[in-house]
């Protein structure tokens, strides 16, 4: 017989032992199937992982893609400290683009570039908070779910962002094609080493929103807040003033990382921008324990798997929907592995059946 | 002591040579531990000296790395809870498990078997039932009605009527009145009469003596050695505990001459969030210099006058002004500042007050880091404090980053009341101070508050043990749900009348005439 027992605690190489070999077992699922579906296994998994790291334009393709995923996991980590379950982050992404593409459009043409990048990173930030402060204050005054809450504005600003797409932005000049303008040339975000400076823009922000939670006074009474909310207020804090500041950074951060997107690598604002940003970057922020610098480390890696699936489908043919069975697989092995993280399986020995029951 | 001569099958429980060790600690080691059929058998050891372990592991939550275990002289091996239920093993837990929202009965049963329950039939077999032990039950009550005692009723026949004849219970008394514990000791007796075996862990010596027939000590993870309760008296039995020798008595430095008064409450009435009153025109004075005691059952308002007082619950009417300023209506933090320091430790310790998963530099700056100029957290100087504090109270821990939840109880307690004390207060409210702390810990925090009390410092103590509360404090505040019933000297009081006065007697009636000790 096998029962399931609490570990007490894991030496740190241990947790990345397991954490590695549930990446295998992951990995090993992905085989099979790829066997049982009549591809071979060691030239797929090669592909993908040549796809996404083998050569200077697949890192750039990788990192490109983990550059939004990184800054949407460090906002959605800020509210989860708080126990705020945000899970709003689609939405947030796609207000930050709408927001930043408003100013875009509205400001002079001959606005410089790095003007209209700020005001547009502003706009991008204050979208997120925006759309992030409306199930905040309704949690805060009203003690509604803000899981439930966040997760169906995703939806309202997936409705907007269309309706805008197929009316209200609808670009004349597009030959009837649906498409909204894209923004002007001087709001692109510029190149370094062949990325978008986005990636800078990362750095920053793990480093920032490292020392906020860890070192400042806010980031204390964010921990403090979600560990009890009573000890809170014990201590003197003010709960709701720090939740809704928490909640306006979670969202601005998020929204700051659709501006990117949009401002990097984009450049056009549609209902597919996220690009699932929203929902990958709960995995991330979790899987990295909420930690910033693994959030960083665990986005490249996702990025990897995703920018790894499509050459796959382009390479070698393998359709799109298995492609993301594999990345599925290699997803919840990961997952799956924290579990170990905290319990182990423990073997009963054979003497045990006589005494028992 | 009855005699009898003893075979096997009277030997209930036999644990021979049980080691178990967490990681690199020791918990049990070689432990050795019997209990006949038929007696009280008390488990004493202090906080960490593996008694919850030794207890786990009769109750099938842990598995032994070393030992046999013999149940009625046939040994046994415990996978799971369940086999050690099936073994008639019941453990009675110090926080009940039960269903809030069930009845008693339901809670009792735990459903019938069938598809369709047959509430009437089951409520009056369980009314028998109780009525065999002569405890009083309301079946068809549902469970958060109960008062505590009757909840932990609940929680004994639970066991009892899932088979158990091996009942394990752990710090029963820790929340009843002297009344409740007389009555829980003659159920016990009579238990014990019809053949069960009863272990009692509880930390207040004189119910041990009172109540049980043998007793082992444990300390350090090691058994000690087991008495006849008859032929060892109290203070030996420390000495075993704690392993050298210790005074029992409580010091109660007199109070200064040139009191003043520092903090006055004043009709004041408080609702708690879902808007019952809680209190109810509660009104006394507390000097500098002087300890004054709250006692009353769990729940009578001690955590809402607590938190009134630190600002965290409004109040509806009525004042508190502390020296001579009116602090009702500010903010906690302001009150904070003015120096008035709350502690209250809930019943699960880490509710209110501490971050269970910070360690203990990031609890140490919970009340104070607001004070420091500047965005940022100023950890060094906390670190210091952290480590001064660890170091005077005899915080055993592996270290300052050492997170507070894989502390023990009486540790967790010392951090916090490190923590209130350092802040140089000149009030400090405290509630529960030695919740399910060992005698040494106990003993230390006492000390603690006296050398506060000495240094003129006001203490509010709302304690549970009443011998403790006529010990240490020089006024005693009875509250009833919610109501002041009287305020005594605690010098010339008994447990008695303070017992009455809990259950809603008032102190005018229990003595015929107005008798408020005043407090000049």
């Amino acid at each position: 017989m096998f029962r399931i027992a609490k570990r007490d605690d894991l030496p740190t190489v241990y947790a990345y032992l397991i954490r590695a070999g549930s990446i295998l077992a992951g990995l090993l699922l992905a085989c099979i199937l790829m066997l049982i579906l009549g591809y071979n296994p060691i030239e797929t998994l090669g592909a993908l992982v040549a796809g996404s790291f083998g050569s200077p334009s697949a890192i750039r393709n990788t990192i490109t893609i983990a550059i939004p995923l990184a800054i949407t996991a460090l906002g959605l980590a800020i509210a989860f400290r708080m126990k705020f379950w945000n899970i709003g982050g689609e939405g947030q992404i796609i207000m930050g683009c709408v927001f930043a593409t408003f100013v875009s459009h509205n400001l002079p043409p001959e606005t410089p570039g790095f003007l209209m990048i700020l005001l547009m990173g502003l706009a991008g930030f204050a979208g997120g908070a925006f759309w992030a402060l409306i199930p905040g204050l309704f949690r805060i005054y009203s003690r509604t779910n803000e899981t439930l809450f966040t997760l169906m504005m995703n939806y309202i600003a997936l409705g907007i962002v269309q309706y805008l797409h197929y009316v209200l932005w609808r670009d004349p000049m597009a030959n009837g094609f649906p498409k909204i303008r894209a923004i002007p040339e001087q709001a692109h975000l510029p190149v370094i080493f062949g990325v978008h400076t986005g990636w800078i823009a990362v750095i920053i922000f793990a480093v920032l929103v490292f020392l906020l939670i860890r070192k400042t006074k806010l980031g204390y009474e964010i921990r403090v807040v979600g560990e009890s909310a009573p000890t809170a207020n014990y201590a003197g804090m003010n709960v709701k003033k720090v939740l809704l500041t928490g909640v306006i950074l979670s969202g601005g951060l998020v929204g700051l990382a659709g501006m990117l997107k949009l401002s990097g690598a984009v450049y056009t604002l549609s209902p597919s921008i996220t690009g699932n940003a929203g929902f990958t970057a709960i995995i991330v922020a979790w899987l990295s324990g909420l930690s910033a610098p693994v959030m960083v480390l665990v986005s490249i890696l996702i990025a990897a798997l995703e920018q790894g699936s499509q050459v796959i489908q382009i390479k070698l043919q393998v359709p799109s929907s298995v492609a993301s069975v594999i990345q599925g697989l290699i997803l919840m092995s990961a997952l799956g592995g924290e579990f170990f993280l905290r319990y182990r399986v423990v073997k009963d020995s054979k003497d045990a059946k006589k005494g028992g029951v | 002591m009855r005699e009898k001569t003893l075979d096997m099958t009277d030997i209930a429980i036999s644990m021979r040579g049980i080691s178990k060790t967490f990681g690199s600690v020791v918990a049990n080691d070689d432990i050795h531990f019997e209990v006949r059929r038929g007696e009280i058998h008390a488990l004493l050891g202090e906080n960490g000296s593996g008694k919850s372990t030794l207890m786990n592991i009769l109750s099938g939550i842990y598995r032994p790395d070393q030992g046999v275990i013999d149940v009625y002289g046939k040994e046994k091996v415990f996978l799971s809870p369940k086999d050690s239920i099936a073994c008639g093993i019941g453990m009675v837990h110090q926080h009940f498990k039960l269903a809030e929202a069930l009845t008693a009965a339901e809670n009792i049963s735990g459903g019938s078997k069938g598809f369709l329950t047959r509430r009437k039939k089951e409520s009056d077999a369980i009314r028998i039932f109780s009525e065999k032990y002569g405890m009083e039950i309301r079946p068809e009550q549902l469970t958060n009605q109960l008062s505590v005692s009757e909840k932990q009723t609940v929680e004994i026949l639970k066991v009892l009527y899932r088979g158990a004849e091996i009942l394990v219970l752990d710090e029963p008394t820790a929340v009843l009145t002297p009344q409740e514990i007389r009555r829980l000791f003659r159920v016990l007796r009579k238990m014990r009469d019809d053949g069960c075996s009863i272990v009692f862990i509880s930390h207040k010596l004189n119910e041990v003596m009172d109540l049980c027939d043998r007793v082992t000590v444990l300390r350090k993870g090691k058994s000690i050695a087991t008495y006849d309760v008859d032929a060892i008296d109290a203070y030996e039995l420390v000495e075993k505990m704690v392993g050298r020798k210790v005074d029992l008595s409580i010091d109660r430095p007199d109070p200064p001459v040139d009191r003043k008064e520092c903090l006055a409450v004043d009709r004041l009435t408080v609702r708690d969030e879902n808007g019952y009153k809680k209190l109810n025109e509660v009104s006394f004075s507390l000097a500098n210099g002087e300890i004054l005691g709250v006692a009353g059952l769990a729940g009578s308002g001690q955590k809402e006058l607590c938190e009134a007082i630190a600002g965290i619950l409004p109040c509806e009417t009525g004042m508190i002004s502390f020296e001579g300023t009116q602090i009702s209506g500010k903010s906690p933090r302001e009150i904070i500042r003015r120096g008035v320091s709350m502690s209250f430790i809930p019943e699960d310790r880490l509710g209110m007050g501490l971050c269970a998963s910070m360690d203990i530099t990031e609890n140490i700056l919970l009340k104070d880091y607001a004070f420091t100029p500047g965005p940022f957290l100023q950890t060094a100087k906390a670190k210091e404090k952290a480590e001064r504090i660890v170091r005077e109270l005899e915080i055993s821990t592996p270290g300052i980053d050492h997170p507070v939840r894989k502390l023990s109880g009486g540790n967790i307690q010392k951090v916090i009341l490190g923590r209130e004390i350092n802040l140089s207060p000149k009030l400090i409210i405290t509630a529960y101070a030695v919740r399910g702390l060992d005698i040494h810990s106990s003993y230390t925090i006492y000390n603690l508050l006296n050398e506060q009390k000495r240094k003129n410092v006001a203490i509010l103590y709302i304690g549970e043990d009443l011998d403790v509360l006529l010990e240490l404090c020089d006024r005693i505040m009875v509250l009833c749900a919610g109501e002041v019933t009287g305020i005594v000297d605690a010098r010339t009081v008994t447990k008695e009348e303070v017992g009455q006065m809990m259950s809603g007697t008032r102190y005018e009636d229990l003595k015929g005439g107005v008798e408020y000790v005043s407090n000049s």
